[in-house]
C-alpha cells in the first residue's frame, strides 16, 4: 500500500503559528522540534550545572557546611538524572537527530511527525515535575541509579515523582527511537543506498536499536520498584524475601546501553564534523559502520561489569570482563579512523574543530580508564570511589558534551543563517577544556586513594585536591558565559553565513540557510558520496 | 541554493518528483511491539531469576490450578482466529459480517478478563503475600492491561467499520491491521506467560 502525499493536506502552514511562536507550539516540522529539543535540553543543562556547582562548593571543604547531608543527596540525584535524561539523551538524539536525519535520508520530514511532537512534549512536563519535587517534600535521594533498598527506605513521595518522571522520559525516548528507525530504513530517498548514508545515520540507527531494546526493561523495572514503594510488595526488598541484585541486573540492562545511547550519536556527529574541517574523506567508512553495529551488539551483553561487588559469581565476572574488554576493539577502530581522517588534512583551526579534537583527547582518556575498570581486581579497589566519577564524566562530559558544543558551532550557520563569533568560540573552548580537565583529572587520584562518591563529607587529607577540582568546576561554569553571549550576539548581528559556509558536501548544506519548510524547494538532492572532499583535485592531477 | 558545480559527486536526479512513499505505519508498530515485548522479557527474566535463586517461605503456595488459565488460553487463541475472519470479511466489503466477527473477538477478550478476575478472587494468596504472589500478579496484571486496551481498540474499530461514514473500509484497512497485529502479539505473550508461569 502506498500513501499519496496530498500537497493541500501537508502544507497546512496556515494552521501552524509563524515566527518564534512556533517553538512553543505542537509543531510537526522536524526542524522546529529539533530546536525545541536543543533549547529545552540546554535550559535543563543550566539547572543541572547549577546543581553540579552546588556539589563542588560543598566538596570544597571536608565538612558538610554548605548544605545538610540529605539535601546533598537530593542535589546529586537531581544532577545525575537531569544531566542524563533531560540534557544529553534528548540533545544528542532528539535535537540533532530530528534536525539532521531527514536531510541525510533525503526526506521532507520524519516518518511519524505527530509521534515526534508527542515525544518532545513529554519532556518539559516530566522535567519540571522532577525539579519541582525538590520543593514539595524533598526530591529523590537514592542517586540516579535508585538502587533498592535505599530507594525504598528514603522518603517516598520524591522517589515516586522521580520514577514517574523517568518513565515519561523513557517513553519519549522510545517514541523517538521508533521514529528514527522507520525514517532511516523506510524513508530514504529512492536511489540512496544504506552504505551511502552519512555516518550520523548509522550512529542513530544503532542508538535507536539500543533505545527500543533496552529502555522498556528499565520501564518494567521502575514499575516493579514503584510497587515496592507504594503497594508494599517485596520484589527488591530483602526483608520481604525479595532480591536487590535482580534490580541491579535489570537496571543495568538499560543503563549500560544508555552509555552508548549517550555516546554513539556523538561518534556520528564527530564523523560529520571532522571531514568537513579537515577537507578529507572520512577514513574507513565501512569499518566505522561495522564498529557501530559491533558496539550495539556488545553493548547489550556487558551490563554486569557495573556489579562486580554485588556478589556476582566468578563465571559471570569472567564473561563480563572479557565482553567489556572486547568493546575496546570497535571503539579503538573508530578512534584511529578519526585520527586518520585528520592525518594530512587541510585542518582549519576553528571552534567546531577544536571541540572535536577536545572530544577525541578526552574520550580516549575516558576509554582507557573504562578498560581499566572492566578488570575485576582493579574495579573492586576503586568501586564507588571518585575514580568512577572521573571516568564517566570523561565519557559523557569530555566526550558527548564537547561534541554537542562542536555541533552547535558547526550547524549554527545552517540553523540561524549567521556565523558564530570565532574568537568567543575559541575562548569558550579554552576555558571549557582547561576547566574540565582541572575538575575531573584530579578525581582519578582521589578515587585511587579511596575517597568514596556520593558522600557529603570526606577525610581532610583530600581537601587540597578537592579544591583544585572545585576550581575547575568554577571555570566550567564561567565557560558558559562566552558561549551564551556568542549565541545571542551572533544570532542578532552575526556575519551572514550563506548557504554553505564550510563548503560541505552533506545534504543539509545544499539548501538555503535557514532551510525552508519541507527542506527543499525542489526535489531532494541525491548525495552518494557525502565525504568526497579533495577528490576533484586528485582526479585533476 | 548553492551548488558545488565542480564536484561530480552530487548528481541531481531529473526524473519526475515522485511524492509517494510506501506505508510504514505497520513497520513502526512492529518496532513498538518489539519494545513492548522487551518489557515482558524483563518481567519474565525477573520471575525466572527469582524462581532460581530466591527460596519461598515455608508453606507458601506456588502451585496454580490449571483449568481456568487453560480455558483462557483457548479463548485468546480462538479470538485470534475470529479477528482474522473479521479482516477477511472486510476485505470482501462485507462490513456487517466483519463487525460481527469483531464483536465476537471483543466478547472473547472480555470473557478472558472475567475469567482472569475470577481466578484472582479465588486464589489462596494476595499481592503482598510472598515473592511468587507479587510476581504472579504483576505479570498477569500487566498482560491483562494489554488485553483491556486491545478490547477497547477492537470496540473502537468496530464502530469505525460502520457502513455509513466509518473510516475503516476495504480501501483503508490500516486500523484493523494494526489492532489485529497488536492482538496477535498479546495472544503470543499470553502463550509464553502460560508456559512460564503455569506449566514450568
Amino acid at each position: 500500500m502506498t500513501i499519496l502525499i496530498d500537497p493541500q493536506k501537508t502544507n497546512n502552514e496556515s494552521l501552524q503559528p509563524k515566527g518564534w511562536l512556533r517553538y512553543f507550539s505542537f509543531s510537526l516540522d522536524h526542524k522546529v522540534i529539533g530546536i525545541q529539543y536543543l533549547v529545552c535540553g540546554f535550559l535543563f543543562y543550566l539547572i543541572g550545572g547549577t546543581l553540579a556547582s552546588a556539589i563542588r562548593i560543598e566538596l570544597a571543604s571536608p565538612m558538610s557546611d554548605f548544605m545538610p547531608r540529605d539535601v546533598y543527596n537530593q542535589v546529586l540525584t537531581l544532577h545525575g538524572t537531569i544531566m542524563i535524561f533531560l540534557w544529553i539523551v534528548p540533545v544528542v538524539n532528539g535535537a540533532f537527530g530530528n534536525y539532521l536525519i531527514p536531510f541525510y535520508v533525503g526526506a521532507r520530514d520524519m516518518a511519524f511527525p505527530r509521534l515526534n511532537a508527542v515525544a518532545f512534549w513529554l519532556i518539559p512536563p516530566s522535567g519540571l515535575m522532577l525539579v519541582a519535587s525538590y520543593f514539595v517534600e524533598g526530591a529523590a535521594q537514592a542517586g540516579w541509579t535508585a538502587y533498592p533498598p535505599l530507594s525504598i527506605t528514603t522518603p517516598q513521595s520524591g522517589q515516586i515523582i522521580w520514577i514517574l518522571s523517568v518513565l515519561l522520559l523513557g517513553g519519549s525516548s522510545i517514541f523517538g527511537g521508533i521514529n528514527f528507525i522507520a525514517t532511516i530504513i523506510k524513508l530514504r530517498r529512492p536511489g540512496l543506498k544504506l552504505m551511502q548514508l552519512p555516518m550520523y545515520c548509522w550512529a542513530m540507527l544503532g542508538t535507536s536499536l539500543l533505545v527500543v531494546l533496552s529502555t522498556p526493561v528499565l520501564a518494567g523495572t521502575l514499575i516493579l520498584l514503584s510497587f515496592d514503594i507504594i503497594a508494599n510488595t517485596g520484589f527488591f526488598n530483602p526483608v520481604l524475601g525479595g532480591n536487590v541484585v535482580v534490580y541491579q541486573h535489570l537496571f543495568w540492562f538499560y543503563s549500560h546501553p544508555a552509555v552508548y545511547i549517550m555516546v554513539l550519536p556523538a561518534f556520528g556527529l564527530v564523523s560529520e564534523i571532522l571531514p568537513v574541517h579537515a577537507r578529507k574523506p572520512l577514513f574507513g567508512y565501512t569499518t566505522m559502520v561495522f564498529s557501530i553495529m559491533g558496539i550495539v551488539v556488545l553493548g547489550l551483553v556487558v551490563w554486569a561489569h557495573h556489579m562486580f561487588t554485588s556478589g556476582t559469581p566468578p563465571w559471570m565476572r569472567l564473561f563480563f570482563t572479557i565482553a567489556t574488554a572486547f568493546i575496546a576493539v570497535p571503539t579503538g577502530i573508530k578512534f584511529f579512523n578519526w585520527v586518520a581522517t585528520l592525518w594530512g588534512g587541510k585542518i582549519s583551526i576553528n571552534s567546531a574543530m577544536l571541540f572535536s579534537c577536545g572530544f577525541i583527547i578526552n574520550f580516549v582518556f575516558g576509554g582507557i580508564t573504562g578498560v581499566a575498570l572492566a578488570q575485576v581486581p582493579f574495579d573492586i579497589h576503586v568501586h564507588d570511589t571518585y575514580f568512577v566519577v572521573a571516568h564517566f564524566h570523561y565519557i559523557v562530559y569530555g566526550g558527548t558534551v564537547f561534541i554537542i558544543f562542536s555541533s552547535i558551532y558547526h550547524w549554527f550557520p545552517k540553523v540561524i543563517g549567521k556565523m558564530l563569533n570565532e574568537k568567543l568560540g575559541i575562548l569558550h573552548f579554552i576555558i571549557t577544556f582547561i576547566g574540565f580537565n582541572l575538575c575531573f583529572a584530579p578525581q582519578h587520584w582521589l578515587g585511587l586513594n579511596g575517597m568514596p562518591r556520593r558522600v557529603a563529607e570526606y577525610d581532610p587529607q583530600f581537601q587540597f585536591v578537592n579544591q583544585i577540582s572545585s576550581l575547575g568546576a568554577l571555570l566550567m561554569a564561567i565557560s558558559t558565559i562566552p558561549f551564551l553571549i556568542n549565541v545571542f550576539l551572533s544570532a542578532r548581528n552575526g556575519k551572514n553565513a550563506g548557504d554553505n559556509p564550510w563548503n560541505a558536501l552533506t545534504p543539509e548544506w545544499l539548501t538555503s540557510s535557514p532551510p525552508p519548510v519541507e527542506n527543499w524547494e525542489g526535489e531532494a538532492p541525491l548525495v552518494k558520496e557525502p565525504y568526497g572532499y579533495g577528490k576533484q583535485f586528485s582526479e585533476q592531477k | 541554493m548553492t551548488t558545488l558545480d565542480s564536484s561530480k559527486e552530487i548528481q541531481k536526479n531529473n526524473s519526475e518528483v515522485n511524492e509517494t512513499h510506501e506505508d510504514f505505519r505497520i513497520f513502526g508498530l512492529i518496532t513498538f511491539l518489539i519494545a513492548d515485548g522487551m518489557t515482558f522479557a524483563g518481567f519474565f527474566a525477573a520471575y525466572l531469576t527469582y524462581k532460581a535463586v530466591n527460596p519461598l517461605p515455608d508453606g507458601a503456595i506456588y502451585e496454580l490450578e490449571l483449568p481456568i488459565p487453560t480455558l483462557n488460553t483457548i479463548l485468546l487463541l480462538v479470538s485470534s482466529a475470529t479477528f482474522h475472519k473479521a479482516g477477511k470479511a472486510l476485505l470482501k466489503d462485507k462490513n456487517s459480517d466483519s463487525q460481527k466477527w469483531l464483536l465476537l473477538t471483543a466478547f472473547l477478550g472480555i470473557l478472558f478478563l472475567i475469567c482472569q478476575l475470577f481466578e484472582y478472587f479465588h486464589l489462596p494468596f494476595g499481592l503482598t503475600d510472598n515473592l511468587f504472589a507479587s510476581t504472579f500478579y504483576a505479570l498477569t496484571g500487566f498482560h491483562g492491561l494489554h488485553v483491556t486496551l486491545g478490547t477497547l481498540m477492537i470496540l473502537i474499530i468496530t464502530w469505525q467499520s460502520r457502513i455509513n461514514g466509518g473510516r475503516l473500509t476495504s480501501q483503508n484497512m490500516f486500523p484493523l491491521e494494526a489492532v489485529e497485529l497488536y492482538w496477535h502479539f498479546v495472544d503470543g505473550i499470553w502463550v509464553i506467560l502460560f508456559i512460564i508461569l503455569y506449566l514450568l
